[in-house]
């Protein structure tokens, strides 16, 4: 655990000494600025929902732009050969540089607080939804960083991994989105695979244990390939 | 724990279609210095990786302070400190806080590791840099840097690949010296290509060619090994052909070949002289060329040295006839 925490702590402080940390949170809070306050008053309720729509889809484009280095750009710098010489196991790394990106996460959500709060100074805000909707973010959340790590795993390209990153969070946030079109057996498929089906959920102040268990279960086998893809460096 | 700290056995290492690594078998002691050489791609890298536990090897095993590559990794791990090539380190970090990262990685916590993070920077001699980012520094620095963080925790063995690479004479003469007292307590392991270093700093040299250990002896003993002493004379040519030089040198009883090679535009030229045994020609030689009317300039007597032997092991070519 401490093994994991040490890396956890190295990578969470390494965002900072660099652009990355900087940019991701100036765009997130910017573009949600400008979408939520847009329609705000045109809805004329004190509700964060419609900043829970926007927040969903925007974290699933820039969270992948902090997962991207965490794997690839240490093979392609040599830095993951000492870091694995250490006294530590794969798990424990891969672990380690997950708890990293999650706590920058967590910073970005919390300043996104400032929203909500803003909005409870306007009306009679009902925070209920607002800490589900939370919850739900950080779920959501988790799932697309394990996603990156992983695709951060596979290759030392950082672009690479921000594409398939890209291509694969996306994919799983959109898969509701055209239900209409397709037989009801496999829309149902379909929209119990999509992010964005168990998210809105949430965002409406349902926590339910399946919607719970579902962004984790994403979460630890996308977690587990990376473990796997790490491992795999020594027998190649 | 016995006085074997490397023990490896067989080591075999199959990239696909290539073997980086065949059957190769050594033991290094605790104390030993011992110098890895071989051109490049021979098989350096791959051993060190292999005895890391960074990549398995294909066939075969190792030890390392007592514990298996296979069933122990973590505790091999901790009884190594570990240079890769190149010197990879975390460039955006200061050095104190990389060091320090490293050495809580290391298990060091507290006063210890404050007590270890100011020792590794005196031996080091890390001091005015310490809060500079890594990024920031020479080549030389960044070096010493990987040094320190193989040192933080007080290894029993070092394993450095090409700790000198791409340092100046200066840089690389501190990190020679440097290496040489961390010897003294500990077994240290080193990649090189150049053979000067491995004469200052190893005890023992593993020549590796092709993935083969080819050789496994002291620098000394490896020089001796080539035997033969040459004797070289320089004369001028005076109006004398070449074979003319020769033929006055082939009358030495002892000498069992003479090669001439005619040189520059200022007339003067070299004759090599092998002797049969160990005979010292240096007086017969001087006679030989009285009697012959020519001007001796130079007389030299060589051994074979560390790099014909190195070529010889590594490429098969003959050094000297």
């Amino acid at each position: 655990m401490n093994h994991i925490l040490t890396i956890g702590g190295r990578q969470f402080r390494s965002y900072f000494n660099g652009p990355v940390a900087y940019i991701v949170i100036c765009i997130v809070m910017l573009t949600l600025g400008f979408f939520f306050w847009n329609t705000f008053f045109l809805y004329g309720r004190a509700s964060a929902r419609e900043m829970f729509r926007w927040l969903s889809l925007i974290l699933v484009f820039a969270l992948p732009a902090l997962t991207m280095g965490l794997l690839a750009e240490e093979k392609r710098t040599g830095t993951i050969e000492l870091l694995i010489t250490m006294p530590v196991t794969e798990a424990q790394v891969i672990l380690g540089k997950f708890i990293g990106v999650l706590g920058l996460y967590a910073v970005v959500l919390v300043l996104t607080l400032a929203y909500p709060i803003s909005v409870s100074t306007l009306g009679n805000l009902d925070w209920g939804p607002v800490w589900s909707g939370y919850l739900g973010l950080f779920l959501q959340g988790s799932a697309v960083l394990a996603i990156g790590l992983m695709a951060s795993s596979w290759t030392d390209n950082q672009l690479i991994a921000l594409f398939v990153a890209l291509t694969l969070s996306v994919f799983f946030w959109v898969l509701d989105k055209f239900l209409a079109l397709l037989p009801t057996n496999a829309a149902s498929v379909l929209e119990w695979l999509s992010f964005d089906y168990h998210f809105q959920s949430m965002a409406r102040g349902v926590v339910d244990l399946r919607d719970v268990l579902f962004f984790f279960s994403v979460t630890i086998f996308a977690l587990s390939l990376a473990f796997r893809a790490l491992e795999s460096r020594r027998w190649s | 724990m016995t006085d074997v700290m490397i023990d490896a056995r067989d080591l075999t290492k199959h990239y696909g279609a290539v073997t980086a690594l065949k059957n190769a078998t050594f033991q290094v002691h605790r104390g030993e210095v011992v110098g890895f050489l071989g051109p490049n791609g021979a098989g350096k890298t791959t051993a060190m990786k292999i005895l890391t536990c960074f990549i398995a090897p294909s066939g075969g095993t190792a030890r390392v302070g007592g514990a298996d590559i296979f069933e122990d990794p973590i505790a091999v791990r901790e009884a190594i400190g570990y240079l890769p090539e190149n010197t990879p380190l975390y460039t955006e970090m200061l050095v104190l806080e990389y060091l320090e990262f490293v050495g809580r990685m290391r298990g060091l916590r507290g006063a210890g590791l404050q007590a270890r993070l100011r020792r590794v920077v005196e031996e080091t001699n890390l001091g005015d840099v310490i809060g500079k980012s890594i990024g920031e520094l020479s080549k030389g620095f960044r070096q010493r840097v990987g040094l320190a963080q193989a040192l933080i925790h007080e290894p029993p063995v070092l394993i450095l690949d090409e700790p000198m690479s791409g340092l100046d004479p200066n840089q690389a003469a501190e990190i020679r010296e440097l290496i040489r007292e961390i010897g003294r307590e500990r077994t240290v392991i080193l990649s090189t290509h150049n053979l000067s270093e491995v004469r200052v700093t190893c005890g023992r040299v593993l020549i590796i060619s092709q993935g083969e250990l080819v050789a496994d002896d002291t620098p000394e003993e490896l020089a001796a090994r080539g035997g033969k002493p040459r004797f070289v004379a320089t004369l001028r040519q005076n109006g004398h052909s070449a074979s003319d030089i020769r033929e006055a040198f082939s009358a030495i009883g002892d000498a069992q070949s003479v090669t001439e090679q005619t040189s520059t535009a200022d007339g003067e030229v070299i004759v090599e002289l092998v002797p049969k045994g160990n005979q010292d020609l240096r007086a017969d030689i001087f006679q030989a060329a009285v009697s012959a009317n020519l001007v001796l300039l130079g007389l030299e007597q060589r051994g074979e040295n560390l790099e014909d032997i190195f070529r010889q092991l590594t490429t098969g070519e003959g050094a000297s006839s």
